[in-house]
């Protein structure tokens, strides 16, 4: 059986089960949202510098909902033994993390697109005529944090501060992720052409692939023990 | 015969602390081993070793020639911890599906149904387990343990807490998984179950293999035998 079909197994378990309880997107939709409600006091939504910060604002309440969705990944597998079962058995450590990924992308996806209508909302920004340029920038930069999630999910996941520990070691190393995805955000948003941003597409896409062959590679030795 | 399970001069150190000592046991495939000890003498941390589920420092283990972490190794055994192992939040069928895709089985539609009949729970099949009862939830775990038939089956303290019915069900899984020649290693404080289903025993006490060899009549007649011999001889 090969990896992905492994790892599309685990996902697809882990979006049953979220689909049945709805603990990480009622949690992350509404932090997301709230965040958002909470800037709009600050800035002046319907100035037009909302296209300016837009992409900053979004992408700040992205990372906050997600570490909620990133720590309920692995804590998923604890009650009952699940996560020993799951390593006993011949999935391999880096097909779990990747299933985890998947459905950590899956559920980001959902958050940031609650988020993104919100936004238009009460920002008044209108992002819909740019939705296929912001799709494009959103899916690349949503499965970087997605994996980097998951790896450091299996990282914290039998630590007692897993749900301090979890943000505090992810989000210095998002940092690059995060300042492509704002910039090619406000970019679109502000209906610049991207082809004067492809450093940025080329960090996230470099980011992306770094981010998953280090899953790949790192899943099995952070796993066991 | 073959050897099933090799466990050459093995150190397992949690911390300073020597959770297993130097411990030497080769396990015959088609055997079944029954791991005795009290609490806290390295049964578990020796099962979790075989099921690749901890590492250790020092010495060698092979399941079948392979690492127990070897995609190979978890292929062929089965692990039933002090966890059920299942999913609350989805069906019996679906757990039982989940598992049976992953151990990498085809017909896995058809293996479901086969084995939630011979659990018993057909009927409460697309009931979310977080409604089971204790010995619902206990049928499913054997069930999720065998779906893939391993050859090596490991099982820590798969006695404690059963209801009858599930005891009488893990001995006769038990008993059909020897037939088929698969290998069983047990942890137990349940002695008289277990030495009357195991062909060889071993003794764990304070990290150290204290005994291992066949199960004798004696040892029928008599459960706690293993336990005065050594435990008398560990305080000497």
């Amino acid at each position: 059986m090969t990896l992905l079909v492994q790892a599309f197994a685990v996902a697809r378990k882990d979006l049953a089960i979220e689909l049945r309880t709805r603990e990480s997107l009622t949690a992350a939709g509404s932090f997301a949202i709230v965040i958002l409600l909470l800037f709009s006091f600050t800035f002046d939504p319907f100035s037009d510098e909302s296209n300016e910060f837009g992409g900053g604002l979004l992408w700040l309440s992205f990372a906050f909902a997600g570490a909620l969705v990133f720590n309920r990944g692995f804590a998923r597998e604890l009650p009952n033994e699940c996560l020993d079962t799951l390593l006993a058995s011949p999935l391999s450590g880096a097909a779990l993390v990747m299933g985890k990924a998947i459905a950590n992308f899956a559920m980001l996806l959902v958050v940031e697109l609650v988020s993104l209508i919100v936004f238009g909302i009460f920002y008044d920004v209108h992002w819909l005529s740019e939705s296929a340029w912001l799709s494009v920038v959103f899916a690349l930069a949503t499965w970087g944090v997605a994996i980097l999630g998951a790896v450091f999910g299996a990282f914290t996941v039998n630590l007692r501060l897993r749900e301090l520990m979890l943000p505090v070691i992810i989000y210095p190393l998002m940092i690059p992720l995060l300042i492509a995805a704002i910039e090619l955000t406000n970019a679109v948003l502000s209906r610049q052409p991207l082809s004067g941003q492809m450093q940025w597409i080329r960090v996230l896409i470099a980011s992306d692939i770094g981010f998953t062959t280090l899953a790949w590679v790192l899943a099995d030795t952070i796993l066991v023990n | 015969m073959t050897q099933a399970i090799e466990l050459n001069q093995v150190w397992k150190f949690y911390g300073d602390y020597a959770a297993l000592r130097d411990c030497t046991l080769s396990i015959q495939q088609g055997s079944c081993c029954a791991l005795l000890g009290r609490n806290g003498a390295g049964k578990t941390t020796l099962l979790r070793i075989l099921a690749g589920l901890t590492n250790f420092q020092r010495g060698a283990v092979s399941l079948f020639g392979e690492k127990p972490r070897a995609e190979k190794a978890r292929r062929k055994s089965g692990f039933l911890g002090h966890g059920i192992g299942v999913y609350e939040d989805l069906s019996a069928r679906e757990n039982l599906h989940f598992f049976a895709g992953i151990t990498g089985r085809s017909n896995i539609r058809a293996l479901t149904d086969t084995w939630l009949e011979r659990v018993g729970l057909t009927r409460s099949a697309n009931m979310p387990v977080r409604q089971f009862s204790r010995g619902m939830r206990q049928r499913l775990a054997l069930a999720r343990t065998f779906i893939h038939s391993p050859k090596i089956l490991l099982l820590d303290e798969p006695f404690t807490s059963l209801d009858d019915r599930a005891i009488a069900m893990l001995s006769e899984l038990l008993a059909e998984a020897r037939q088929g020649g698969a290998t069983i290693v047990l942890s137990t404080h349940q002695l008289r179950e277990a030495l009357a289903i195991a062909s060889h025993v071993a003794l764990v006490e304070n990290g150290r293999l204290r005994h291992a060899g066949e199960r004798t009549q004696e040892m029928l007649d008599d459960p706690a035998l293993l336990y005065r011999i050594y435990t008398e001889l560990g305080t000497q």
